[in-house]
């Protein structure tokens, strides 16, 4: 016997005890698709047999059914499921789960049954249980179908067991196998005219006298039903959709309209409104074959089809994820007037719910049915009914390229029950917090999958919940970046051969070294207007750009800061011809903001200069009194035997004071350097280093020399407040070179500057297929006093401190760096909001991640 | 850092005998987080200098002794090292222990009898009013004098650093000299090195019991030095309290001039959940959310309210809903209990299901924390998405801040409000709100009404139209 059943479905395997339930289950399903009552037994009580615990063992194995169905797997239920009240239970599964339900009826002669359970031995059935379970079998064996199953199986004897092959068919919906390219079609509902004129603006060559089209080569046409009622040719409309369905050129999915059109023609009593009026008298006077046709076309039209291995959906009203590939009632009928609420609106129309604002499935869903004056795309979702027989547009998506092709309506053939701009407030304004809290694992182009730790997401809701700026401008935040190896010359802790080192042994050859600016990180997102800041970033008040900190907070409390000096660089660039030669009209930059203090303020005030001032004023009373003990015990005369400490000598001490004394003043100097007030905008100093992303592009692809290069070019040199960073290329296979970087690096933390970022000069770098750090710092020795604090290089202190392990702070910046470029790829990609949220939502997470904050 | 005790008197080099130091023998001592010196600057017999250093490893104060991983407890940019804190506290009871129990073999009586003792605090890190300084000393006989310091001479405007160079000069004993600094250095101090824990309490208590339940400051005093740590305070209090309850005096609150404001605000702060409470019942809700819920203060009184069959409170911040766990009790809470209330995390800003299907909301006090941007998906986060039928809503009213004279032009009531509305911008924001989401609103004040500015609270009751 062939027992076919769909891929996806609840099986019931149904027979008394001893009838072999298992045996079968064994031979036919993998053993995660079976789940036996007996097992569940014995999980949650460590016997199989125990009876007392049957309520629990079937709430737990339908909580594993429920999950393994959410995932979209077949499950088999090995139950005796003799009685009516287990096979509701499992009826409602397959409802719940939106998918089919399949008996399997293992009708076995009874004394089989017993002879099997008196061997087992560990089952004290009487015999009357047994006889009792046939009874209820016999009873229940026909009304099977009717209880909900869609299909029944029923084996009557070893024989027939022995022949029977099992085979899974796929759902009608599944069409992964089919990868387009697509041309789907919105609803067009008799606009004859215009369905052949976008056809032919598709390159199909269209036959209007025999009623098909051929698709250019290798191209399919899908149509989101309905197809008929309200416009002025619905009779051809569907010979056409008919025509190229038959011929396999085309794809045809159902909308409300075609299922009431079929009600109709089937003889129910339906109301002649909304247009199927027209349809019916059209139809009517067509031939009895092509009603008949007709009639079997529509009647054989799916809700949904899942296409290219689950990438697109096509549904008429559009379809939830949970929903895609699943077959009931309740499916279908969200396929075909959406996501209802039951009431209606003061339209008489009935109200939908926004299912697409929740959307965050992977596969891109197509879909009409809601005219609206324009596509309304979001979150993977695309609605293109553009309302042509309203007087709107035809609309075509192409898929997979998202192209959209459109032709205009020749006029309006049926006045909208309500205007078309009154549309369903389709947005994704307001982030859910599902989206990011937990623990996540985010797949990026460059590491496969991040995870995020559920506690680190936790302080990062916090922080970016109560400082960050709106969601919508954050397409970005920078990777935290690891210093080089610990230098292994006594009087450094970082020198720059060991940063040239890490590049080198990683397969790299050039380097670009670059000027270390002491301010603070700003990334910088400016828009040509505001204007395109409220079409590009969604933000609407009035808004231009941001300067935002490395924690996606506003860089400056006041606004006006700000906008001033976004002005100035809007001016540069306008004036440089950035925009025009760069073709875009927003852009994001990673750049470098002074003074330090002008950020680190409180901290100066807080921390630093107290330091200083403590250090300073305490150091200088203690050699006071120091000195003036020397005096006095100059006079003194001590013969006493002296025990080991009890004679400090104190010329030593004071020594050592005095060298701390001239730490703490070079300390001092050191913060001092990146400090100055700020009058007004002249005084600050921004340094741009990368251009991260205009329209439609990041510039990853383009090497650091380009960016310097770019960035001089097209930012810098013009207005005093935007300045160039000195960097040097530097081959790391060539000694000379590699002195010349040292050299540079040594003349430049000499006057105190921070020291030098060195980078691969591919902005990208990889060994094979290992991500390599994009950037490594190299900071001077002057500097690290205000890091490791004033007296770091004292008396064996750096001994001490060369003690530290980058490992964690590397891998940090890895997948840092993987999520901001993975960010702002989402972003030019024109990927929904939470798709780019959750990216620079993780940088933030893994930035709460425990790290020595030196590093 | 450092501290100098003067002796000045007949024989003022007994003041070696005092403190079991030889002045001719500079000595040094090996504590936990470093080491201290103690050797005599002046050495006469009219005028004596005992010098105590303390001389603190920066490297390890901030890596922890073994460098581990985690760190010590401090930053490597740190003022430890250079100034006068608990560290110097604790080197002062392990290098003069014998001196601070009065005990002096040879000169018991010069120990017993009050000398004339000057003392100087180098560095003393002092954030509270420098007042404060004479209202600490003074009461238990000393002058008092102190310099400052500006933070960074380059930099005039960055203002005075909080270090002063202390003395304090009295005729008093050794002993008490010593225990004053011990308990007073901390006090003035923020940071202490050491975890504040139980037994604090009794070593404030033994150190201070000869003048610490006299001293007018003692509340201040008692405070400070535990850290703040309120539970503790509590039980000091009630400690001192007791002591003193022969005299019938009460230890209240600190009465503090800075914080007399505060008080009235706390006061405020009870009337303020008063009103909300009677607004959540008052409008028959049996499931109520308290969004921004804090450390739970709204939540204790809402679950006194056998009205209220079901309590939720949502903040974004961890540790506030940590704190407020335990304030609920909720490790040992019966199991009713636990079904009644629930601790959520989650942000006012961020759509959360979780949010949904209670009869009333309470938002005390959060709008203001939001930046005015972010303050648009905080509304349809509440009333659109989470659409409870009553939304209890409060803000401060930025007219009243008139009166609080610690609050001058224009500066908010809370370091972290992002804004404060005067009576009109709030009754303009809640009426579009209302109107925007389908709710009618309902406003009145919390607190002493001023009859120009107005009660220093504001509510609006928004209500769900049918």
């Amino acid at each position: 016997m062939r027992i076919e059943i769909p891929e996806l479905a609840v099986v019931a395997l149904i027979g008394v005890s001893g009838s072999g339930k298992s045996t079968f289950a064994k031979k036919f399903f993998k053993p995660t698709e079976v789940l036996s009552s007996d097992y569940f037994r014995a999980l949650i009580s460590d016997d199989e047999n125990n009876q007392r615990v049957t309520s629990q063992a079937f709430d737990t194995l339908y909580y594993v059914a429920n999950k393994r169905l959410e995932l979209g797997l077949l499950t088999v239920i090995d139950a005796t499921n003799v009685q009516k009240e287990a096979r509701v239970s499992v009826i409602n599964l397959a409802k719940e789960q939106n998918c089919h339900a399949v008996a399997i009826v293992l009708d076995m002669p009874e004394k089989l049954c017993k002879e099997r359970n008196a061997k087992r031995g560990d089952r004290e059935f009487e015999g009357h249980v047994i006889a009792r379970q046939a009874e209820q079998l016999r009873r229940s064996v026909r009304h099977l179908q009717k209880e909900g199953f869609r299909y029944v199986f029923v084996l009557k004897s070893e024989d027939e067991l022995s022949g029977v092959e099992i085979v899974r068919t796929p759902l009608w919906n599944n069409k992964k196998g089919e990868t387009g390219p697509f041309d789907i079609i919105g609803d067009i509902h008799g606009c004859y005219g215009e369905l052949c004129a976008l056809l032919e603006k598709l390159e199909y060559t269209v036959d209007k006298e025999n009623f098909t089209a051929a698709p250019p080569h290798g191209r399919k046409a899908i149509f989101l039903g309905d197809l008929c009622d309200r416009g002025p040719d619905n009779i051809s409309v569907l010979r056409l959709v008919m025509g190229m369905v038959k011929t396999g050129a085309a794809y045809c999915v159902a909308g409300n309209h075609d299922v009431k059109l079929l009600k109709k023609l089937r003889g129910s009593n339906v109301l002649l409104t909304h247009g199927l009026d027209k349809t019916v008298e059209q139809i009517e006077a067509q031939s009895e074959e092509f009603i008949a046709e007709a009639k079997t076309f529509l009647d054989g039209l799916l809700s949904h089809y899942v296409l290219d291995g689950g990438n697109l959906v096509v549904a008429h009203a559009g379809l939830k994820e949970k929903f895609h590939g699943r077959g009931s009632a309740r499916v279908r009928d969200f396929c075909l007037y959406g996501d209802t609420t039951g009431e209606t609106d003061e339209y008489g129309l009935p109200v939908r719910l926004q299912w697409a604002n929740e959307y965050r499935g992977k596969a891109a869903v197509v879909y009409g049915h809601t005219p609206t004056p324009e596509v309304e795309a979001i979150n993977n979702t695309f609605c293109i009914d553009t309302g042509c027989v309203f007087g709107g547009k035809l609309t075509a998506y192409r898929y997979p390229e998202g192209e959209i092709v459109q032709v205009e309506a020749r006029r309006e053939y049926y006045a909208p029950a309500k205007p078309l701009t009154d549309k369903p407030v389709l947005n994704d304004d307001v982030l859910n917090v599902d989206d990011v809290l937990g623990q996540k694992y985010l797949a990026t182009r460059l590491r496969r999958s991040v995870k995020i730790n559920a506690e680190n997401s936790a302080a990062a809701l916090e922080v970016i919940s109560r400082f960050a700026a709106a969601p919508h401008w954050l397409i970005y935040l920078p990777p935290t970046m690891s210093p080089c190896e610990t230098s292994k010359l006594a009087d450094y802790l970082e020198y720059p051969a060991e940063a040239f080192d890490y590049y080198k042994t990683h397969g790299i050859g050039k380097v670009v070294c670059e000027q270390k600016h002491m301010g603070s990180r700003a990334v910088i997102v400016l828009c040509k207007d505001a204007e395109t800041a409220a079409k590009r970033f969604k933000v609407n008040d009035g808004s231009f750009g941001i300067i935002y900190t490395r924690t996606g907070r506003h860089f400056f409390e006041n606004t006006e800061t700000q906008n001033n000096i976004l002005m100035r660089l809007q001016n540069a660039l306008a004036f440089s011809g950035f925009w025009n030669d760069l073709g875009t009209d927003w852009v994001c930059l990673d750049t470098e903001l002074m003074p330090w203090s002008a950020k680190a303020q409180k901290l100066l005030e807080e921390q630093y200069a107290p330091v200083g001032r403590a250090g300073r004023s305490g150091i200088d009373a203690v050699s006071g009194a120091i000195k003036k003990a020397i005096a006095v015990l100059g006079e003194s005369v001590d013969n006493v035997e002296a025990m080991p400490g009890q004679r400090v000598d104190l010329d030593l001490l004071l020594e050592r004071y005095q060298k701390r004394a001239d730490a703490l003043k070079l300390y001092t100097q050191a913060y001092r350097r990146y400090c100055w007030d700020v009058a007004s905008i002249d005084d600050y100093r921004i340094a741009p280093f990368h251009i991260l992303a205009t329209e439609g592009k990041t510039w990853s692809g383009e090497n650091h020399i380009w960016h310097m290069e770019t960035i001089a070019k097209y930012i810098t040199g013009t207005d005093p407040v935007f300045i160039a960073t000195n960097h040097l290329l530097v081959n790391v296979l060539d000694e000379n070179s590699v002195k010349a970087g040292v050299k540079w690096w040594e003349e430049l933390t000499a006057s105190g500057g921070e020291g030098m970022v060195v980078k691969p000069y591919d902005f990208i770098a990889q060994k094979g297929s290992e991500l390599l750090q994009p950037a490594v710092k190299c900071r001077g020795r002057e500097y690290l006093r205000i890091i490791y604090g004033p007296e770091y290089m004292l008396e064996g202190n750096l001994l001490r401190l060369k003690k530290r392990s980058l490992s964690k702070k590397r891998n940090l910046a890895l997948s840092e760096f993987a999520l901001g470029m993975e960010s702002l790829e989402r972003f030019v990609r024109g990927e929904p909001l939470y798709r780019v949220h959750e990216c620079v939502f993780g940088v933030l997470a893994m930035e709460s991640e425990p790290v020595d904050p030196r590093l | 850092m450092l501290l100098t005790i003067t002796y000045t008197g007949e024989s003022a080099t007994d003041l070696g005998y005092l403190l079991y130091k030889n002045p001719y023998r500079p000595q040094m001592f090996e504590l936990n987080h470093g080491k201290a010196y103690v050797f005599y600057p002046e050495v006469s017999q009219q005028r004596t200098t005992a010098a105590l250093l303390l001389d603190i490893d920066p490297i390890n104060l901030a890596r922890g002794k073994a460098g581990q991983a985690s760190g010590g407890l401090f930053d490597y940019v740190n003022d430890r090292p250079y100034v006068s804190s608990s560290f110097l506290s604790t080197a002062i009871s392990k290098v003069f222990g014998t001196a601070m129990t009065g005990r002096a073999d040879e000169r018991q009586a010069l120990s017993d009898s009050p000398l004339n003792l000057t003392a100087a605090v180098t560095m003393l890190p002092c954030r509270a009013e420098h007042e404060k300084l004479k209202r600490v000393f003074e009461p238990l006989g000393y002058e008092v004098i102190y310099d400052t310091f500006v933070s960074d001479e380059n930099f005039p405007n960055w203002g005075e650093s909080s270090y002063v160079n202390l003395t304090i000069s009295a005729k008093v004993r050794l002993r008490d000299l010593l225990k004053h600094l011990y308990v007073l250095i901390p006090v003035f101090d923020r940071q202490k090195h050491y975890w504040v824990g139980a037994d604090e309490v009794e070593k404030l208590l033994r150190i201070g019991e000869d003048w610490l339940p006299m001293h007018p400051e003692k509340a201040y005093i008692t405070g400070r030095y535990l850290n703040r740590r309120r539970y503790l305070v509590n039980m000091a209090y009630e400690r001192l309290a007791s002591a003193n309850a022969d005299d019938g005096e009460i230890i209240t609150a600190e009465p503090e001039s800075a914080d007399e404001a505060r008080d009235k605000v706390m006061n405020l702060n009870t009337r303020r959940l008063g009103s909300v409470v009677a607004a959540l019942k008052s409008c028959g809700a049996k499931r109520v959310i308290d969004i921004g819920c804090g450390e739970g203060n709204l939540l204790n009184l809402l679950v006194k309210e056998r009205q209220f069959t079901h309590i939720a409170g949502v903040d974004v911040s961890h540790v506030a809903l940590k704190r407020a766990a335990e304030k609920l009790k909720m490790e040992r809470a019966s199991d009713s209990m636990r079904e009644r209330v629930s601790l959520i995390q989650g942000s006012l800003t961020y759509k959360d299901a979780r949010f949904s299907g209670y009869d009333a909301a309470g938002v005390v006090e959060v709008i203001e924390h939001l930046d005015i941007a972010r303050l648009a998906a905080f509304e349809r986060v509440l009333f659109e998405f989470a659409k409870p039928p009553v939304v209890v809503l409060t803000t401060p009213n930025r007219e009243y801040n008139a009166n609080y004279e610690n609050l001058h032009n224009g500066s908010l009531r809370h370091a972290d409000h992002r804004f404060e509305w005067n009576r009109s911008e709030f009754r303009t924001w809640a009426l579009k709100i209302a109107n925007r989401f389908g709710y009618t609103v309902q406003f009145s004040e919390i607190g002493d009404a001023d009859e120009k500015y107005g009660a220093p609270t504001q509510m609006g009751v928004f209500t769900l139209c049918e």
